[in-house]
């Protein structure tokens, strides 16, 4: 197997793990997790500390988490977009410099 | 958390963050003249910083981040050029999400594109000597990650430290809620930086030898 392949694979499974542990340490610490946003945690903190209250508000807010979700996916597509473009523009580059197919 | 800075802040932490964007551009121009071969690194490096800060990850406080994607770009162009990519991102989630902010963009530049980077940047460039060319990566990558959610958790600090205990307080507070919960988003970021940096140096070490990045165990072509 080559060093690249190997490397992969050691890194899925370790994402995995890392995915398996989110799923079940919560638990088992004690704690009922929401998996809400660590912002949202931070307000409340802030709250907890000074009941501050925030003086500006966003200019546009997405109409429904629906919307929120699919601005965030845009923004997760037009990235990978742009990285598989140019990793398969530089591996096409690389096999016609080979003289391979 | 548009509006929860204090407008002190706000302007403290955007006079902070300007002069590097301000350097970050004319670096960014400089390296797009002098290297014009690089210019698709450049995107590769502005879209890494886009899909992972965009991919909110459950982490195992029972709550939700997203990790930087600033490590690719650190490491290959250096930091300022990061913030200015930062600042794109931190824009587009400010303008179309809510997420983040106006008047929260300066002090979020200074945590995602400037000490995150600088520290990817400093433990890459430590490491690369004396650790292999993998284990620099990943460090940095997860170090820079980790210290960009220490530096919120101090902005927040500072703006909003605890009347008994102060800042110190404060800040042991929101680092229970951002740097605990990012310390597997870091892992995670760090492996995989380190697996996209492997990939493009098999297909395209010349650009990267440019900017004096070489994984030796990488096989050179013939």
């Amino acid at each position: 197997m080559s060093e690249l392949r190997r490397l992969t694979l050691i890194v899925v499974i370790l994402i995995a793990i890392i995915g398996f542990l989110t799923a079940f340490v919560p638990h088992m610490i004690g704690i009922m997790p929401q998996w809400g946003g660590a912002d949202a945690a931070a307000v409340t903190k802030i709250g907890e500390i000074s009941g501050y209250k925030p003086w500006f508000s966003p200019l546009w807010q997405p109409p429904s988490g629906e919307i929120e979700t699919f601005l965030f996916s845009v923004q997760a597509a037009i990235g990978a977009a742009i990285i598989g473009y140019i990793a398969g523009l530089y591996t096409g580059r690389k096999e016609a410099k080979r003289g391979q197919p | 958390m548009e509006g929860f800075l204090p407008l002190i802040w706000v302007i403290f932490w955007y006079a902070l963050s300007t002069p590097f964007i301000i350097y970050g551009v004319w670096k960014l121009k400089k390296v797009m003249s002098e290297h014009p071969e690089s210019k698709p690194m450049l995107a590769v490096a502005g879209a890494f910083a886009f899909v992972l800060s965009s991919l909110k990850i459950p982490s195992v406080t029972g709550s939700s981040s997203h990790p930087t994607g600033t490590g690719f770009g650190a490491i290959m162009f250096g930091p300022a050029i990061t913030s200015v990519m930062s600042a794109i991102v931190l824009l587009y989630q400010a303008l179309l999400l809510a997420h983040g902010g106006i008047t929260t963009l300066g002090a979020n530049i200074f945590s995602m594109g400037i000490v995150g980077p600088f520290v990817a940047y400093f433990v890459y460039n430590a490491l690369r000597s004396i650790a292999g060319f993998n284990i620099a990566v990943f460090t940095a990558a997860t170090l820079g990650d980790l210290a960009t959610y220490v530096t919120t958790s101090f902005q927040l600090a500072l703006a909003f430290p605890a009347p008994v205990g102060g800042v110190m307080r404060s800040f042991i507070g929101f680092s229970g809620i951002f740097a605990l919960t990012q310390v597997p988003l870091a892992i995670i970021e760090g492996l995989v930086t380190m697996l996209l940096f492997k990939y493009l140096l098999e297909l395209k070490p010349d650009v990267f030898r440019i900017f004096h990045i070489e994984d030796k165990a990488t096989s050179t072509e013939p």
